[in-house]
């Protein structure tokens, strides 16, 4: 539940979305998110949940022609990441994401996590080291992976890619993380593992998450957002949107009526 | 409630269950009306078929419970119609105890046929009563039939009043076995009808209350008469 002493990590204000070619495909947004909560994105597909999400790190500004109207705001800096002035390399440290199909380079699982800290210039081998095992464990991997740190990370099974994936968004010591259906390409137990680590991971970050299976969002989240057509529908804490949605709209899609 | 889900069996297996329960609920308020008319007249072979016909209340029951957790298995109901479903699970419970109460008015009635009178008390004011209280239960009924959350006041009012009738009655009754300590064994018989059917209508205000959290996603159980009030008539 929101109280009064619940801080922002950040927000949306007022924020839209233009990809090139004119599509607006996240319309007049403002939202906020809890820190050190939860908060999950639902919508049937095109609805421009991944976009908006895809926002947060600027992931948006590595094809031309897109277009930001409004503001993304950082507490308690007051940072609008969404400022051109403002790099989006320093905003992928402090926000990083994680995808749906788990994507680890075709480097040593070592590697992988060491990548973030050696884009910061990170050379101190004991210090690498460290923060590799320090992520390693906070993905919940350490112990499946630690005598064979050398090793491909593509050796591995996808739900320890995935938590390799994590464990690589985790080294740099994001201060939120976004997910985006970080589960839909792992079976039911790696899936229960990724939640449980979601939920883990929430006492030190704040994270977003895009999924699409609403359970899912049920089970993990503390907010929902529900977004249709770029706009957003209904936000609420997950008890309330799951139990009694105030919009019609909300109600349809979650009980499996949309349209 | 009005949409239709994508899966199509869903709707079937909702629809179904839902007409369980309304099925339940008939056949409850017949067994009230058995019961009572078994109880004024005499009739001791209606009140027989009054509690042999209990284990029907008692099957629905278990039915209505065991599709009821089958939809929560496999369909994770969710909103509107989770509360459907819980509010279900809830009702046939209050269904099923409305039914006991039946059988129990049933067998007093058998035992008021059978014995001897000495006196033969009055049934009008009990037989009012069970009329208010097969009203409620209607009237409940019928609210989740058509999702209606502002029933619940009226029932309510009408709770006041059974409860005001059932103190009257035993008021009356008291003075009976004052006045002649001979009436006291038929005196408490007839007490405990009257107290079977005031319960019947706080069974009857749960479910109403049930179809509030049902429409609205609000619990009005255990507030106060404004408060109620609020909540049910808030659009």
């Amino acid at each position: 539940m929101v109280t009064a002493t619940t801080p922002l990590k950040a927000e949306a204000r007022n924020l839209n979305f233009i990809y090139n070619g004119g599509n607006r495909a996240v319309k007049n947004l403002s939202m906020p998110l809890y820190e050190n909560k939860i908060t999950a994105l639902i919508g049937p597909s095109g609805c421009g949940k991944s976009t908006f999400l895809r926002c947060f790190n600027r992931m948006h500004d590595l094809y031309p022609g897109n277009k930001y109207e409004g503001q993304i705001v950082m507490h308690p800096d007051n940072t609008n990441i969404l400022d051109p002035a403002v790099d989006p390399i320093e905003v992928r440290m402090r926000i990083s994401m994680v995808f749906q199909k788990p994507n680890p380079f075709p480097k040593s699982i070592y590697e992988n996590v060491a990548y973030g800290l050696r884009v910061r210039d990170i050379k101190n081998k004991r210090l690498i080291d460290e923060k590799v095992e320090e992520a390693l464990k906070g993905a919940a991997i350490w112990n499946e992976v630690k005598d064979r740190l050398q090793d491909l990370a593509f050796n591995l099974s996808g739900g320890q890619q995935q938590r390799l994936c994590i464990a690589r968004a985790l080294a740099t010591d994001p201060e939120i993380m976004l997910f985006d259906e970080p589960t839909s390409a792992l079976d039911p137990i790696a899936t229960a593992n990724i939640e449980e680590l979601m939920s883990e991971l929430s006492n030190k970050l704040t994270i977003l998450v895009v999924t699409h299976n609403m359970q899912q969002a049920a089970r993990v989240s503390d907010y929902t957002a529900y977004m249709y057509l770029g706009e957003l529908i209904e936000y609420g804490d997950t008890d309330s949107i799951f139990t009694h949605p105030t919009r019609k709209e909300t109600e349809d899609y979650i009980t499996g009526k949309f349209g | 409630m009005q949409n239709e889900h994508i899966f199509k069996q869903y709707d079937a297996e909702l629809e179904n269950v839902r007409a369980k329960v309304l099925e339940m609920g008939s056949l409850v308020e017949q067994q009230i009306v058995d019961a009572l008319e078994a109880l004024v007249s005499s009739d001791s072979a209606l009140a027989n078929a009054v509690i042999k016909k209990d284990h029907r209340v008692n099957a629905l029951e278990v039915q209505v419970d065991e599709d009821c957790s089958h939809i929560i298995a496999r369909r994770q109901p969710a909103a509107g119609d989770l509360r459907m479903i819980l509010m279900m699970v809830k009702t046939i419970t209050d269904l099923e105890r409305i039914g006991d109460e039946a059988t129990k008015i049933a067998r007093f009635a058998k035992k008021i046929c059978e014995t001897d009178r000495m006196w033969s008390p009055r049934f009008a004011e009990i037989k009012a009563m069970a009329n208010l209280t097969r009203d409620m239960l209607r009237m409940a009924l019928d609210a989740f039939a058509r999702s209606d959350a502002t029933k619940v006041l009226d029932i309510a009012h009408m709770d006041e009043q059974v409860d005001e009738q059932f103190h009257l009655t035993m008021r009356q009754l008291i003075t009976f076995m004052l006045e002649d300590p001979r009436t006291i064994s038929m005196s408490l018989e007839v007490m405990f009808v009257a107290k079977a059917i005031e319960r019947i209508g706080d069974h009857a205000k749960n479910i109403s209350e049930y179809v509030v959290y049902m429409v609205k996603g609000k619990d009005v159980r255990h507030i106060s008469m404004e408060e109620m009030e609020q909540e049910a008539l808030r659009p």
